[in-house]
């Protein structure tokens, strides 16, 4: 396992059979991407190809009274110029329904693009540009001159505060939750904090940008899309063109970093493929960053009362927490900023509230650990205050008030570690060594610093379709629709079904990323490796049960599995968890509703301990992070290699949340002004300090393997981690996000 | 982008013969920015004449000690060579924290004199500016200016001059050589760059017609103990929200024997800060100086909503970077 493949004609590692979950396994696409051989959506080529660019609208709310398109047109190798006034009519957007059938309506926006003359955002696209070139398609897009009759737009997320109403929530997550009387626990507590945080909205910033290509062949449609839910987007990309579901493929066999923002269908997706009909010929539409910011959404603003009650001795008898977020007026998503606060501390009276504002901003959508990157960032700032409140320890408060049962539900939890975590991580990093006065650790110009903060994020599962062929030449073949958007997606399965098979991981093989696949779970809310895991076991037990009969019938019980299949002269078995008839489709919704009923029985999450080490300039107010451990509670880990590199990446993610990330939305327009890497900072290299990670590996019985999600655990407790360090370092609480230097200073 | 003609000049005077007949062509160094801003639509050139092959890539010294830098030496290459770290090494500091590597592969010393500002509304279409379109309004003033100017602003523009390198040349004296088919001016740094006043769309004194050929760094011992401080708000690859170019030596009395002070980040120009340098010259080294000196020079300051923190943060990053040239000198 320490060589390393130098040659693509030795891409991996020998791994022993029965032995590859829970080896540091190399990414099988890792050659691929470092090579530049995968192709990406933007990728493909077809004959005949042609070039979109977007048009914007530059208002936040209002009407189109012209638009005028003749210099576009006249731009040489423009082929069309679609606005609402020639494009292809589109079905609205179907109304969801997540017993039936979620697909259809996971749409970014409610808008019919390009068939309304109606505006609801600054960045709407209004008109697309076709063109033989991509240069030619971005001269000519800037050329089409638009007049509205604006209306007055709601875009001042300050000012609209007061207009926001209590969340309805849904089956997953309500708008309230009350525990006993939380505000008289509140006003007698004998110690307490009424705090009020806000956080600013975030944008999706990956690697790749959002694309597609379009390709229609009579009604059949092929979509090459950046999306983490090929079978969402397959569906309702049928539902709005009109034809049925098995006559649309979406492919996406690599995507470049999704975490959220691929997950609903994005107006670029459906205009790519109303174009492609419009002119009769492939279309690939790439969005510039820009393009992205102005028209695929990011995480919501919001504004936080947050206020702990105690008893002396650090008991908490009150917690409230009543989060403001919005949404856009054509969609958006209610950002569950309690979740943390329902789930962690065994507050007696408890009350979290979510109120919603609807704004005339493009919608807001899933951005890594929804909920939890900004009620982690709240509620454990808070516990910190209150910690210091109490002058005792912030782990010591949190472990003086770590449930027996779930604080909300009062279910018991599957597995829960966070004291061990906390414990683990303290030894390692170092806590003890904190001097907990303010502005007590100095080195040069630099205050010093410590920050804790706990990491939580809920475990989802959902269903996935899974076929599994096992041939007689030793291979296998898993095939999935699930999605690979740099984390490791198919390593790890084929890992768990080379262990299940009982054959090498070299032998097995993974298809993925293809609406023609058994339909996989979207990849998001940390779920996709249990979720598809869960029937990769399931098929692959199915498998070996027929292996073991016909292993009896030919006397080759023993056997690798390929000689049991020779002796019986069957060239493959093959074994199926789900199928696409419309019985299947109604089965694998029942199994959802089985498999979610299940997990309900339990409280179960993905934990961790945050610790960081920051530096604060005396003279300017900088901000250096110099120290990081995560200590998480994430059940079995099947590929210690990459599951290292999913909590890093999500530990730099909150530190960008923390020290520089924001939306800049002009309060005066709505117009998003940091549409761009030159005015949205991301954290550079320079940000990011060695980040150790390390995990408990206690496998939650409740869960396929042990597995719990960690894809989006990582990036909460990091923002709070760094605060209560800046405090520790500094003496001064910043309570708005992010920490730029001006409020150190 | 806008399609344009693309021409590429091997001789000085033919390029210069050019653009006199062609006052819509540009030159091309290392389009850094300016294909940047090409991309965008704010600039959109018929011709570019691309002069990256023109013999001004030299650095040479000069008989009295200075240093002759050719325009189209790159920023990598100026901020390595050793006589600039050697004798000005605030000025090597001051590229290094500009851009990333790759950039300073390819910027070019005439072209960064030349960058544009990075106002949020300058770059915006849809948005109002005085300097991408004179009259019409400017944006910043009321609107997300963390960036913006707080020195040598008026009301028709904020926008802050971006250079990094520009500010240590404006501590170092530095000339700017330009050439036309009209014949060669020597132009000092300072007076190079224009204020916006009521015409912000005039950025610098150079006309249409003519070619950055070189910068000539005078001879200047002081600028042997430099330091150039960039504050910003991430660690790298962000423009300054305030930086501090500074030189400093004492006489045998202890007092202040040469001080040189430049700020960047914070004004609308590369902002030498005379007034600072008057105060300190003489003076003793200390925060008290060193504060009152800050103050001095930030005194008049205009501060907007979003970017008055700057004028305290200057201060505390000229005294700190004083405070550093002075332990150092003390310490060596």
């Amino acid at each position: 396992m320490t060589t390393h493949a130098k040659t693509p004609v030795d891409p991996a590692p020998s791994v022993p059979v029965g032995g590859a979950v829970g080896r540091p396994v190399d990414r099988r696409d890792g050659h691929a991407k470092v090579t530049g051989a995968a192709r990406f959506s933007a990728e493909h080529h077809y004959p005949d190809l042609t070039y979109a660019t977007m048009v914007h609208a530059t208002i936040a709310r209002g009407t189109i009274t012209a638009i005028d398109t003749a210099a576009a047109v006249a731009v040489p190798g423009v082929v069309a110029v679609l606005t609402h006034l020639n494009a292809p009519r589109i079905r609205p957007v179907r109304k969801g329904n997540i017993v039936r059938d979620l697909g259809p309506s996971v749409s970014g926006t409610e808008v019919n693009y390009l068939n309304t003359d109606q505006v609801f955002w600054d960045g709407q696209p209004i008109a697309v540009v076709v063109a033989q070139t991509s240069v030619a398609a971005n001269e000519a897009a800037p050329l089409v001159t638009v007049t509205y009759r604006e209306q007055q737009a709601r875009v001042d997320f300050a000012a609209e505060q007061h207009n926001a109403t209590p969340a309805k929530g849904d089956l997953t997550f309500a708008g309230t939750k009350k525990k006993g009387d939380a505000e008289a626990a509140l006003a007698t507590a004998q110690v307490s904090v009424d705090l009020r945080y806000t956080t600013p909205g975030l944008q999706h910033n990956t690697i790749e940008p959002h694309a597609t290509i379009a390709v229609w062949s009579g009604d059949h449609l092929t979509v090459h899309d950046t999306t983490q839910s090929t079978d969402a987007s397959h569906k309702y990309l049928a539902w709005r063109f009109g034809v049925p579901a098995a006559q649309v493929r979406v492919r996406a066999e690599f995507v470049g970093g999704a975490f959220g923002g691929k997950f609903a269908v994005w107006p670029g997706t459906v205009i790519a493929a109303m174009a492609a009909k419009a002119v009769g010929r492939p279309v690939r539409l790439a969005l510039s960053r820009k393009a992205v910011s102005r028209a695929a959404g990011g995480r919501t603003a919001s504004t936080n009362r947050i206020a702990l009650g105690a008893t002396r001795d650090g008991r908490l008898t009150a917690l409230i927490q009543d989060s403001i977020t919005h949404v856009g007026s054509v969609g958006g998503l209610l950002e569950a900023t309690s979740s943390p606060a329902r789930h962690l501390y065994g507050a007696k009276n408890m009350l979290t509230r979510q109120n919603l504002v609807e704004m005339d901003l493009l919608p807001n959508t899933w951005l890594r650990a929804p909920g939890e990157a900004i009620g982690s960032f709240v509620l454990e700032s808070a516990m910190d205050e209150l910690a210091y409140e109490l002058a005792m320890d912030p782990i010591d408060l949190r472990m003086r008030n770590e449930p027996a049962t779930d604080p909300t539900s009062g279910k018991k939890f599957s597995q829960r570690m966070l004291r061990e975590a906390f414990e683990a991580g303290a030894e390692r990093f170092g806590w003890a060594d904190r001097n907990p006065s303010p502005r007590s650790m100095r080195d040069g110009e630099w205050l010093v610093g410590m920050g804790a903060a706990t990491a939580y994020h809920p475990v989802l599962r959902l269903v996935a379709d899974v076929k599994v062929r096992l041939s007689n030449d030793g291979t296998a073949l898993v095939q999935c629709g699930f999605h690979e958007m740099g984390m490791a997606a198919a390593t790890v399965q084929a890992q768990i079904a080379a262990d299940a098979l009982g054959i090498a991981y070299e032998k097995v093989r993974v298809e993925y990323g293809d609406s023609d696949l058994p339909p996989g779970p979207m990849a998001g809310n940390s779920n996709q490796t249990a979720t598809v895991a869960t029937s990769v076991l399931a098929a692959c037990a199915e498998l070996t049960r027929k292996v073991t009969a016909l292993a009896r019938k030919t006397g080759t019980t023993g056997q690798e599995p390929a000689a049991t299949l020779r002796a019986a002269h069957t060239p493959f078995l093959e074994a199926s968890v789900g199928s696409t008839s419309r019985l299947g489709s109604l089965r694998s919704q029942g199994r959802f509703l089985a498999t979610f009923l299940k997990d309900q029985r339990w409280s179960k999450a993905a934990r961790g301990a945050q610790f960081c080490e920051v530096r604060v300039n005396a003279d300017t107010g900088e901000l250096r992070i110099s120290r990081w451990l995560g200590m998480f509670d994430v059940g079995h880990i099947i590929n210690p290699k990459t599951a290292a590199s999913q909590l890093r990446g999500s530990i730099v993610m909150g530190i960008g949340m923390a020290m520089s990330e924001q939306t800049l939305v002009d309060p005066r327009n709505g117009r998003t002004m940091s549409a761009g890497l030159d005015s949205y900072y991301l954290p550079v290299h320079a940000d990011i300090p060695p980040i150790d990670v390390a995990w408990l590996n206690e496998p939650d019985k409740s869960m396929p393997l042990g597995i719990i999600g960690l894809g989006e655990v990582g990036m909460t407790g990091v923002a709070a981690a760094i605060a209560n360090a800046v405090y520790h370092a500094t003496g001064r609480r910043i309570r708005d996000l992010p920490i730029s230097l001006d409020k150190t200073l | 982008m806008k399609t344009f003609n693309y021409l590429r000049a091997t001789d000085v005077d033919v390029a210069l013969q050019r653009i006199a007949v062609e006052p819509g062509a540009r030159f091309l160094g290392g389009g850094t920015n300016l294909v940047d801003l090409m991309r965008e639509g704010i600039e959109a050139p018929e011709t570019l004449i691309d002069i990256t092959r023109l013999p001004l890539d030299g650095i040479e010294e000069l008989p009295d000690g200075g240093l002759r830098i050719g325009a189209l030496v790159r920023n990598s290459d100026l901020a390595a060579h050793p006589v600039v770290r050697g004798r000005y090494p605030f000025l090597s500091q001051a590229i290094l924290l500009g851009a990333t590597g790759q950039i300073r592969n390819m910027a070019t010393v005439g072209g960064n004199l030349l960058q544009r500002t990075r106002c949020l509304y300058f770059y915006d279409e849809a948005s109002a500016c005085n300097k991408r379109e004179p009259g019409a309004g400017c944006a910043a003033r009321e609107g997300f200016n963390r960036g913006n100017a707080v020195l040598g602003t008026s009301d028709a523009c904020v926008a802050t001059h971006p250079s990094d390198m520009a500010v240590a040349l404006a501590a170092i004296d530095a000339v700017v050589e330009v050439r036309s088919s009209r014949g060669t001016r020597h132009i000092p740094l300072t007076e190079f760059h224009l204020l916006p006043g009521t015409t912000p769309h005039l950025e610098s004194q150079l006309e249409s017609d003519e070619l950055i050929t070189a910068v000539e760094l005078p001879p200047l011992p002081v600028a042997a103990h430099s330091y150039y401080r960039k504050v910003r708000d991430r660690a790298s690859y962000a423009f300054a929200l305030v930086s501090v170019a500074a030189a400093l030596d004492f006489g045998a009395d202890g007092r202040i024997a040469d001080v040189r002070l430049a700020l960047g980040g914070v004004a609308t120009k590369p902002w030498r800060a005379r007034t600072a340098e008057q105060l300190l010259l003489g003076a003793a080294a200390s925060e008290d100086s060193f504060a009152t000196a800050a103050a001095a020079e930030l005194a008049a300051a205009v501060p907007l909503p979003g970017n008055a923190f700057k004028i305290d943060l200057a201060c505390r990053t000229v005294v700190a970077v004083l405070r550093r040239l002075t332990t150092e000198r003390s310490g060596s």
